[in-house]
């Protein structure tokens, strides 16, 4: 059993820590503080134009769109992870849809024919998994990780891609979004305007179930676990390939 | 009756079905699963939601083993 190992496909990005709830937090936060490094200027450059030479209010304009602007294109580069790319009318689709369908529950089932994306609840969130890309939004529902990953074979059905990402991801969560490469990580309202209507669909189905993640109150040497409704997951009972007992869910700031 | 099956272009490939109580069955399973681990394969158990075991060696009680391909950042 690879279970406890992890991923495989960590071999190739050695030089990655492996990501926790921590880490994602921290990443988090980064990002916040990176796009408001990127937009203040351009918010106090208005400002100060407008209040020295107010006959330049057309330039602070402009500078304003630009502020405006920046945070946008992230979030669409987020978006853009969950695009669906395959051929539909793939020969093999009907075939590989089978098989997907039997990995997944009846609500999944119906989320992914309406949205092509299949909802997955995890340690770190819930995952939205689509064919070259998955967005995780974190407990509590208001922050959202968009991800970069692919099976690099462009022959395979739409289906068989999601399939391939699904028990990647529940081999070892932490390991998939360590392999994954972040395209985006910021408000869950931000990214909703960026999405195309059915991903936006199950975006909006993936909220509440994130909403009811909660993190435990840390404390020292106390096991860290993460209670769902209905069920509650303990660390120490966790199966080993889908527990990381480092883990825990911290929610960091959505901007 | 438990199967070993391929995610590839036809959707998936039965690359062989067993009884644990046929020995000719397991042994042709058996052959299959390091051939396609050979090819670059891994092989995996789903559990249901958030529940998936890779695995090196076929367990014979499993009624489903699925091969995928590796997985890379986009």
């Amino acid at each position: 059993m690879a279970g406890a190992e992890g991923l495989p496909e960590l071999a190739g990005v050695h030089w990655r820590p492996r990501v926790t709830g921590r880490s994602l937090a921290r990443t988090g936060r980064l990002w916040t503080l990176s796009t408001a490094a990127q937009t203040v200027p351009f918010v106090l450059g208005a400002a100060a134009l407008t209040a020295l030479r107010p006959v330049l209010a057309p330039v602070s304009v402009v500078l304003l769109v630009h502020a405006w602007a920046i945070p946008e294109l992230y979030a669409a580069r987020g978006a853009g992870v969950v695009r669906r790319r395959g051929a539909p009318d793939h020969p093999a689709e009907p075939v590989a849809l089978g098989l997907l369908g039997d990995l997944i529950d009846h609500r999944s089932r119906e989320l992914h024919r309406r949205t092509g994306l299949v909802l997955e609840r995890a340690r770190l969130g819930v995952w939205l998994v689509g064919e070259k890309g998955a967005l995780l939004v974190r407990a509590g529902g208001r922050r959202v990780d968009c991800y970069c990953v692919r099976v690099p074979d462009p022959e395979l059905p739409p289906s068989d891609r999601i399939a391939h990402l699904l028990l990647a991801l529940r081999t070892d969560e932490s390991g998939f979004a360590t392999v994954a490469n972040l395209a985006f990580s910021g408000a869950r309202w931000r990214l909703r305007r960026r999405l195309a209507p059915p991903a936006r669909e199950a975006l909006d189905a993936a909220a509440p179930s994130a909403r009811t993640l909660r993190a435990p109150a840390l404390r020292p040497g106390w096991s860290s676990h993460v209670c769902t409704q209905g069920q509650c997951a303990a660390g120490a009972g966790g199966r080993s390939s889908s527990h990381d007992p480092s883990s825990d869910i911290l929610q960091g700031p959505a901007g | 009756m438990s199967r070993l099956v391929r995610m590839d272009q036809t959707g998936h490939t039965t690359m062989a079905e067993w009884t644990a109580d046929d020995p000719v069955s397991v042994e042709a399973a058996l052959a299959a699963f390091r051939a396609e681990l050979e090819r670059g394969y891994y092989a995996v158990v789903s559990e249901g939601e958030g529940r998936a075991e890779q695995v090196r060696e076929l367990p014979l009680d499993a009624p489903l083993v699925i091969l995928r391909r590796p997985i890379a950042g986009g």
